[in-house]
């Protein structure tokens, strides 16, 4: 599946949900199923800058794929990383580095876009993109 | 129960914001220990100043200039009225609490601090009168010594007073807390560091919104304070400041209004207060945060405070009620701040949904890290009442916080 279809197949999931509420408890719901990092592995550097809960982003590469795991102590926050992780796993660096996450916009969280909300979804995202873009100047 | 003398239904109608849906829902607005509301005299009154009165001020010849001058003169004033300052020079205006603490840590940088000297503060300090410290101390070699509190968020006054000695240059601490709403027993400090000759600033944004405060009976040598947590505008703050001390303290920024005569050899400062009002200052602020004080002195001081405590008693009372809500900041003097966590729920999932609701209370660590690393927490959710605020919306809270727990359980 490429980004563009895992962030088709989120926006139908969404489409289920009629008000704020129920998007919010599946938002939680996908936070709890989100796998976690060990506490052990949980470093300074794999910490999001910019996010009043604490989130870390781990990547990996297989073949040419790049990976992540993410984890955050909020159970929202927990449940956006997911989706974003979900939505770029499995992806080149050059397919990552060229998305638009439009999902955001679609499902009805863009509130959560705006650079100074203290989810940094957007510091998220910068920092996918930045590991992406150290995979693909080695690859170089 | 106290009854109260303030009629909350025609004090709401004096500020526009709270008469709005947010998300749906009627705005329910806790987060006044971050920033209060304005009533409509201080939105007015910048309005009406920029609309037909603005000019710049000092210096002026014509007429709009003079009436202007007059006017931001006359704010000193009624500031050192409100405040019971011997002196209306010693009224500096600033950009707030945070301008008016790195202004006098500055200056004692300058003047007064040397190597192995040392300054104290306090666990329960917002960042703002830690970090411009911090820096004067590193600037000088100056030492940094800190107050403990104890689980109930209270000073421990024994190691305060063990930690003051010949070589303590200032005392800068907080009268109320905002991470957890302590007011704390500044008597008692004053007293002692007076009784070694040590001066005292105290931080008191969070405490004028709520009481009043005479800086004479106090005997404090410095106090600041924010206008946008007092229903003033933001970006306009005060820096009481006894004479002497004014006086012996260095400008902090030069420029206009701070001078008497400019050459390339040498520059006289001008005379207090405007040797601390470099360039021109913000104006309307200052008119506004006028109005906000007429305001606040129109309907009382005390009886806001009577009916803040009312509130915070109900509030506490309330939320205790909830099972797994634990509140941090148990003091016994507080100002109408709850600071809790409910098991297990991240302030920060808690406040997404209290903002879906149409609540607006504060999460995270309030500006406060020491505070919330000597709780071992990551943060708190805080609510804090102003007098606009009602039982009505408490309960609102309440039934936000049991949806909030039943949907992360």
């Amino acid at each position: 599946m490429s980004i563009n279809e895992r962030q088709d197949e989120l926006i139908e999931e969404f489409s289920m949900f009629d008000d704020w509420m129920e998007k919010y408890e599946y938002i939680i719901d996908l936070g709890k199923d989100v796998k976690g990092i060990p506490e052990d592995i949980k470093s300074e550097d794999y910490l999001v800058r910019g996010c009043q809960s604490r989130v870390w982003l781990i990547p990996s590469k297989e073949e040419e794929k790049l990976h992540f795991q993410a984890d955050s102590d909020a159970i929202i926050t927990k449940g956006i990383v997911g989706m974003v992780v979900r939505v770029l796993s499995n992806s080149t660096a050059d397919e990552i580095l060229k998305s638009d996450l439009y999902f955001v916009d679609k499902i009805g969280l863009k509130e959560h876009l705006s650079p100074t909300r203290s989810n940094g979804l957007v510091s998220m995202i910068k920092k996918i993109k930045t590991y992406a873009l150290a995979y693909s100047a080695k690859a170089n | 129960m106290v009854k109260t003398e303030l009629n909350i239904e025609q004090i709401r109608k004096d500020f526009p914001v709270l008469h709005q849906e947010v998300n749906g829902k009627p705005l329910v607005y806790f987060d006044n220990a971050a920033s209060t509301q304005k009533p409509k005299v201080v939105i007015d009154r910048v309005a009406d100043y920029y609309s037909n009165e603005h000019s710049n001020i000092h210096r002026g010849v014509h007429s709009l200039s003079a009436a202007a001058t007059e006017e931001y003169e006359l704010a000193r004033k009624t500031v050192q009225a409100h405040f019971n300052a011997e002196f209306d020079h010693e009224i500096i205006f600033t950009k707030g609490t945070t301008d008016g603490i790195n202004l006098v840590a500055n200056g004692f940088a300058k003047s007064f601090l040397k190597e192995g000297d040392e300054v104290i503060v306090s666990e329960l300090e917002h960042h703002s009168n830690i970090v411009p410290w911090q820096m004067a101390c590193e600037q000088t070699g100056a030492i940094l010594k800190v107050i403990p509190i104890t689980d109930s968020g209270e000073w421990i006054m024994e190691e305060f007073h063990n930690l003051l000695s010949d070589k303590t240059k200032i005392v800068a601490v907080n009268h109320v807390s905002n991470a957890l709403g302590t007011i704390n027993p500044i008597t008692e400090v004053i007293e002692a560091a007076h009784s070694k000759g040590i001066p005292v600033l105290l931080d008191g944004a969070q405490a004028v919104p709520h009481m009043a405060v005479d800086v004479q009976a106090l005997d404090c040598d410095f106090y600041v304070l924010s206008g946008h947590k007092l229903f003033g505008p933001t970006g306009i703050g005060v820096l009481y400041g006894k004479e002497e001390w004014l006086n012996k303290l260095p400008p902090y920024q030069g420029g206009g209004d701070m001078i008497k005569t400019v050459s390339f050899e040498k520059t006289t400062y001008n005379d207090l207060p405007f040797k601390f009002e470099a360039g021109t200052p913000n104006i309307a602020g200052v008119l506004g945060l006028k109005s906000a004080i007429d305001y606040v002195n129109e309907i009382g001081l005390d009886a806001i405070a009577e009916y803040e405590q009312e509130l915070l008693e109900y509030g506490t009372e309330k939320l205790s009620q909830i099972e797994g809500l634990k509140i941090y900041g148990t003091a016994k003097n507080k100002a109408s701040v709850i600071s809790f966590l409910l098991d297990g729920i991240h302030p920060y999932d808690a406040g997404t949904i209290l903002d879906k609701l149409g609540i607006a209370v504060r999460t995270g660590h309030h500006c406060t890290q020491p505070v919330m690393t000597r709780f071992g927490i990551p943060g708190t959710v805080r609510a804090s009442f102003a007098f606009y605020n009602t039982k009505e919306e408490i309960d609102a809270l309440y039934e936000g916080l049991l949806r909030v727990k039943k949907m992360f359980s």
